[in-house]
């Protein structure tokens, strides 16, 4: 078995160390060590986005990165993303505007929505659907969520 | 039962179950974590057909971590053959493959591990040796026997070989006379026949399948939690073939990521984990890879018509005969061979189509089975059906909405039997129609693609409309049961536990049942919880698919609340009137307060009835104690919405691309609840539709590789994939329950996919297309468009 | 979805990494944003034995000027090239053509020089890199090496690089009639067919065309008839019409899938040309 090695990193404002198998999935990293589920894993390809978190400020796909490359991030999960138990405005307007149904594509989408209006602040119907061309829903046909990310923008 | 006054029904509220949703704190069957629990890993088939020569097991038995490899002849010995839930003959269809492998992904060994990449690493460490066998891939040709027979006992491949249905079908004889349909034709104008395809489609809900499965030895007591659309089933067939008493078998639907049918099915996947936790006294987990999603989580569709449709040149429609193929793929899942009969059963459309005969067979072959996907069955007769009536209104030169309006089921012909046997409920196709039509400015649209045409562009309109049978019951149609469970307790507090058996993956039913049961008994939303998806917490239950979950089960859940209600009024009125008989057959429930109603100035508190049903000093006469009931509801008819669907769609004259410019639905879904949550599940259908219509198809070559293994060719829509869709509706409730609800979670798949293809058709009319097959492919169009290709 | 063990190291410089490179026994393979090699191994395509990640070598990150070029270093992400300031005023195409790969989050990680090394027979930037006729810095064991990017791109993921070299950086030339173009695969979203067109214009005359096509064939390459038949004209719709007209005739081992047929393609690489022509010519 290949040696573990260890790593520390930044997660939700905390920082974390651990010995991990070089081969680990930062995805696996987080939802199996660190009890982070709510990141998940819709796909083994890259596309579904359904594991976006944000490494660093940007938005990436979990599931396409080591846990060792991200020794010294600071990585932000769903799970970090709301403040003193008030919501995030991408959250708020996803619950709003009916974002979601059976919210498995939902807390990637949300890291995408985040990553997106950090770069714009206001973006029109098409960069939004582009900011989230990343993630897959098969449930809501997107409307909503355009409508939720809307939202955010309004509010933020 | 009694009439609620609307307050919070028809509102468009929150959802209360996004807050853990939208904070990642909600959990999917792979966010469980047992101690001591171990992974299975599946080693599956990489080639279509084929015999298994020898499977040598003793690396992957000799790597540090791995507990137990296990073959499918092992298995044999404790696991029989997977139960079906139809009544056709069926081959015996084992969990894991035992002495040979009929599509590209079906299990063939198992192994379990300490962790899942060591079960993974295990896997792979399986040596298998096998014969390959031709693969049988073209459904026509399988019904000749060839290439190859895929199970001995179905000569020619024949699962089903021949099943009519239609004018002069006696379903207890068994005969068919063709009297009324020969006429048909012989009379007819015209005749217009056309081949058409309704491929096949992976359903691919974000989440992938899983399961865990725990049994505890000590207790004798097997929990399972799936990834399933219906616990209670799962829960009734796992026990049966695990051979554990049912009442030792709790089955548990977490948070479930999406179903659209593929997670009806009880997989051999979970039969596996749960036999082998029972085996080995231990947890264990399996969850499904996408690749393995694509391989072995059952398709949908794939059926092929031969169309003829017969008529007047009034544009009147006087006959219809279709022949149905269906390629079911390489065994009979849980209701596979039921699903084309249910295409069978709507090919009377929204018509009064005077003369049709159907004939529909099923064929194996060595592709994933097919069974039901969003619609299941139904979208493929509103699409055969909707084609040829746009067939017709070209044929005719006439306006596509002239014809559907001189061929509709009239308003007052309701209840209407048609010819396939159904009986429509209710409806006002006209009035949908008319709205569609002027929302969409249907005039100024044709206008426009005119104009758009003159500028050189490559632009069609399509109009489509559909009914479709929901709220799937009653038992006579459904081999599992057609009806719903609920229960209610008023708690000592006041506040409401409500349990239903229609286990949601997304539909919402934990507020929309809130909203009605809120309605109910006057209290706050905020006061009440449903609780499902556990069987140790909800009694029975069918599930949630054919969208019945609001039409049967929230049927159910008033009934029961009902009941509970009646309790509860006979205690407050003996708060309110101590020493004298009283009638409380119209107590009000309002604000959280009980009154009689000719005395609203006179209440007692929700709550102060509640805290004195549970501690009755004095004991009403006649009265027990508590406040909780149950029912069970079963529906006399299926509910048939129904709905218009406009789409306008250009293509790249240079590349065949085709994009869509406009979508528009009005839809008749009855009475709705909660019209953000209606409204999310009508984008959600139009946005299957449309992945149909023009970006998914499930593609395996001649040796039955399958080519559209992962998300790299296998195209689910984009967020930019779509223009904005506009929605609208009609409301005519059903009279077959009480809500008047009819159910909605399929209607966007039935109208948009004709609803583009027609829009397609008419895009290349110009270059003599009459029909062209799904999806809607670049390089097909482009054919058409640059060299003369035909669809 | 999981990967075969390995072994990670990660360098600190350049010569590091070409000297971990050198001790992996032949195991080993450099880790950038791992958007194309992570993916592979994931679907145990590709079981490296050793992953020398490369990606926080000081050297190789970041966008400068260079006496009117401009240099990439080769763990740049796509995102980073999309904002650059320098690039867009510079060679806009390749921001263009960034802005063209994959998704937010790929464009987040994934690299210039990944995309080079592994050259996908459908990837993106080696289309404009040729075009550019872009120059790919090499370190390995015995120095530095500069590769053209029309010499680089050899055949299906085979490129000009030995084992133990390492793509450093980019250097950018700089063009402003130029443009990219592209037939998305609908499901993936890599090109199907991909073509940059990087014109030399005096007013409405083409001094001199650099055309490179990606998607089509076994590689990246350039279109040298396409652009002999541009050299000198004048751009009229009739002059790009028939030099686009005979774009796909010098291509052989022409793709062919589910998605596109080579039939389709060959028409897409006349479609794409043109297109590519147009709007560079209109810069
Ligand atoms: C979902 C998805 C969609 C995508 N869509 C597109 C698309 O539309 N168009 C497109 O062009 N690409 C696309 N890509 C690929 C993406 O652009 C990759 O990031 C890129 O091809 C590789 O860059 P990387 O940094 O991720 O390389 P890695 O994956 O880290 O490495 C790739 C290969 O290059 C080698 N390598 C990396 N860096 C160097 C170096 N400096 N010197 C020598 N060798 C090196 C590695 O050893 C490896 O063999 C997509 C990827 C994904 C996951
Ligand atoms: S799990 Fe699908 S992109 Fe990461
Ligand atoms: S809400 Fe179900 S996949 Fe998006």
């Amino acid at each position: 078995m290949a040696n573990k090695v260890p790593i520390t990193l930044k997660v939700n404002g905390a920082e974390r160390s651990a010995e991990v198998q070089p081969r680990t999935l930062l995805v696996h990293f987080l939802r199996e060590d660190l009890g982070l589920t709510g990141t998940h894993i819709g796909c083994d390809t890259t596309q579904c986005g359904a594991c976006t978190i944000l490494v660093d400020g940007k938005s990436a796909k979990s599931c396409t990165l080591f846990a060792v490359q991200a020794d010294g991030a600071d990585i932000t999960t769903i799970e970090g993303v709301a403040s003193d138990g008030d919501l995030h405005p991408v959250q708020e307007g996803f619950w709003e505007e009916h974002g979601l149904q059976c919210g498995y594509c939902t807390p990637g989408m949300i890291m995408s929505a985040i990553h997106l209006l950090n770069e714009n602040k206001s973006p029109s119907e098409q960069e939004i659907r582009e900011g989230i061309s990343g993630n897959f829903c098969r449930c809501t046909g997107y409307q909503h969520i355009v409508n939720a990310i809307k939202y955010a923008a309004n509010k933020g | 039962m009694a009439i609620i006054t609307p307050k919070m029904i028809g509102e468009r509220v929150k959802r209360r179950e996004d807050p853990r949703l939208i904070q990642g704190r909600a959990t999917y069957v792979d966010d469980i974590k047992i101690a001591g629990m171990l992974h299975l890993a599946f080693r599956r088939s990489d080639i279509a057909h084929g015999i298994i020569k020898s499977i040598d097991v003793s690396a992957a038995q000799a790597m540090p971590g791995v507990e137990l490899v296990i073959t499918g002849a092992e298995l044999k010995e404790f696991l029989p053959p997977m139960p079906i839930g139809t009544p056709f003959p069926s081959p015996d269809h084992y969990s894991v493959a035992v002495d040979r492998v009929r599509y590209q992904g079906e299990p063939v060994a198992v192994v379990v591990a300490a962790d899942r990449y060591l079960a993974r690493d295990a896997a792979d460490a399986i040596e298998i040796e096998y014969e390959p066998l031709p693969a049988v891939i073209d459904p026509e040709r399988a019904m000749t026997g060839e290439p190859a027979i895929v199970h001995e006992a179905f000569a020619n491949n024949l699962a089903v070989p021949y099943v009519p249905g239609g004018t002069g079908f006696d379903p207890v004889a068994g005969t068919v006379d063709n009297t009324a349909v020969d006429k048909a034709f012989a009379e007819a104008d015209f005749v217009l026949s056309q081949r058409m395809l309704n491929q096949r489609l992976a359903p691919t809900a974000m989440e992938p399948r899983g399961v865990v499965a725990h049994y505890e030895p000590g207790k004798e007591h097997l929990t399972i939690w799936s990834s399933t659309q219906n616990p209670h089933i799962l829960k009734t067939f796992v026990a049966a073939l695990t051979g554990t008493p049912d009442n030792q078998v709790r089955a548990i639907a977490p948070e479930v990521g999406g179903g659209f049918g593929c997670k009806i099915n009880i997989y051999g996947e979970d039969y596996v984990a749960a036999a082998l936790s029972k085996k080995l006294g231990k947890p264990l987990k399996w969850i499904e890879d996408r690749s393995e999603a694509f391989q072995a989580t059952i398709h949908g569709r794939d059926i092929l018509a031969y169309v003829d449709i017969a008529g007047k040149n009034d544009g009147r429609v006087t006959g219809l005969k279709i022949k149905l193929i269906a390629d079911i793929g390489a065994y009979n899942m849980i209701l596979t061979a039921a699903i084309p009969t249910l295409t069978m059963l709507m090919l009377n459309g929204t018509y009064d189509i005077p003369a049709i005969r159907a004939e529909l067979t099923e064929v194996f072959t060595n592709k994933m089975p097919t069974d039901a996907y969003r619609g299941a069955g139904r979208p493929e007769g509103a699409y055969f059906v909707e084609r040829a009536m746009d067939m017709v209104a070209r044929h005719l030169n006439m306006d596509p909405a002239e014809v559907k309006r001189k061929n509709f089921i009239k308003a007052d012909q309701f209840p209407f039997a048609t010819q396939m046997g159904a009986v429509y409920d209710s409806g006002d196709y006209e009035k949908t129609l008319d709205l569609a039509l002027k929302n969409a400015k249907w005039e100024e649209l044709k206008a426009e693609r005119d104009r758009m045409r003159a500028d050189g562009r490559i632009v069609g309109i399509g109009l489509s409309f559909y009914v479709e049978v929901c709220g799937l019951g009653p038992s006579a149609s459904l081999p599992t049961g057609g009806w719903e469970y609920s229960s209610v307790t008023v708690e000592r507090s006041g506040k409401i536990t409500a349990t239903t058996g229609a286990s949601p993956h997304g539909q919402g039913n934990e507020t929309t049942f809130s909203q009605m049961l809120s309605d109910q008994f006057g209290i706050p939303m905020g006061d009440i919880t449903i609780l499902h998806g556990d069987t140790g917490v909800v009694k029975q239950g069918i599930g949630t698919f054919g969208s019945r979950s609001q039409a049967v089960g929230g049927t159910a859940l008033l009934k029961a609340g009902e009941k509970v209600k009646d309790k509860m009024a006979r205690f407050a009125a003996a708060l309110l009137n101590p020493n004298e008989e009283t009638d409380t057959s119209n107590m009000v429930f309002a604000e959280g307060r009980i009154s009689f109603k000719d005395a609203p100035g006179q209440s007692v508190g929700f709550s102060d009835v509640a805290a004195y049903a549970y501690v009755p000093v004095p004991l009403p006469a006649g009265m027990e104690p508590g406040l909780s009931d149950q029912a069970f509801f079963e529906p006399a008819n299926n509910t048939y919405p129904y709905g218009a669907h406009i789409a306008m769609l250009e293509i790249d004259r240079e590349t065949g691309e085709p994009r869509l410019l406009k979508m528009l639905a009005v839809d008749d879904a009855g009475t709705i609840i909660n019209p953000l949550i209606v409204e999310g599940q009508l984008h959600g259908g139009l946005a299957q539709g449309i992945g149909q219509a023009m970006i998914e198809e499930v593609v395996y070559d001649e040796d039955g590789q399958l080519i559209t293994g992962s998300f790299m060719d296998y195209a689910i829509p984009r967020a930019t994939d779509f223009p904005w869709f506009e929605l609208d509706k009609t409301v005519t409730p059903t009279p077959v329950n009480p809500l008047g609800a009819k159910g909605v979670g399929e209607a966007g798949t039935l109208g948009s996919t004709p609803c583009i293809v027609n829009a397609a058709v008419d895009a290349l009319s110009p270059f003599g297309v009459k029909h062209i097959d799904m999806m809607l492919r670049p390089e097909k169009l482009w054919r058409i468009i640059n060299e003369g290709a035909t669809g | 979805m999981i990967p075969e063990e390995f072994e990670y190291k990660r360098a600190a410089t350049l010569d590091e990494a070409i000297s971990l490179m050198q001790s992996s026994g032949g195991e080993g393979k450099f880790l950038a944003g791992g958007h194309s090699l992570i993916p592979l191994m994931k679907l145990r395509l590709s079981e490296p034995g050793v992953l020398i990640d490369i990606s926080r070598i000081p050297q190789i990150n970041g966008i400068t000027d260079q006496n009117g070029k401009v240099q990439v270093g080769a763990a740049t992400t796509h995102a980073e090239v999309v904002s650059s300031d320098l690039i867009r005023r510079v060679c806009p195409v390749v921001a263009e053509c960034a802005a063209e790969i994959g998704d937010p989050q790929v464009r987040n990680r994934g690299t210039m020089g990944g995309s080079l090394a592994h050259s996908d027979p459908s990837a993106d930037y080696p289309a404009v890199m040729v075009a550019l006729d872009a120059e790919i810095h090499l370190k390995g064991p015995g120095g530095w090496r500069a590769v053209k990017a029309g010499d680089f791109f050899q055949g299906m993921f085979t490129v000009d690089m030995a084992e133990d070299e390492i793509i450093a950086g980019i250097q950018l030339p700089p063009a402003q009639h130029a443009a990219y173009v592209k037939l998305h695969q609908r499901a993936s979203h890599y090109a199907i067919v991909g073509i940059a067109a990087v014109l030399e214009m005096d007013g409405r005359t083409c001094t001199s065309a650099r055309i490179g096509i990606t998607g089509a064939s076994t590689h990246a390459q350039r279109l040298t008839n396409v652009e002999a038949a541009l050299a000198g004209k004048e751009l009229t719709q009739a002059n790009i019409d028939a030099a686009a007209a005979i774009a796909d005739a010098g291509l052989e081992d022409v793709n062919s899938d589910i998605h596109a047929s080579e039939a389709y393609r060959r028409a897409m690489v006349k479609v794409f040309t043109r297109r590519a022509i147009e709007r560079a010519a209109s810069r």
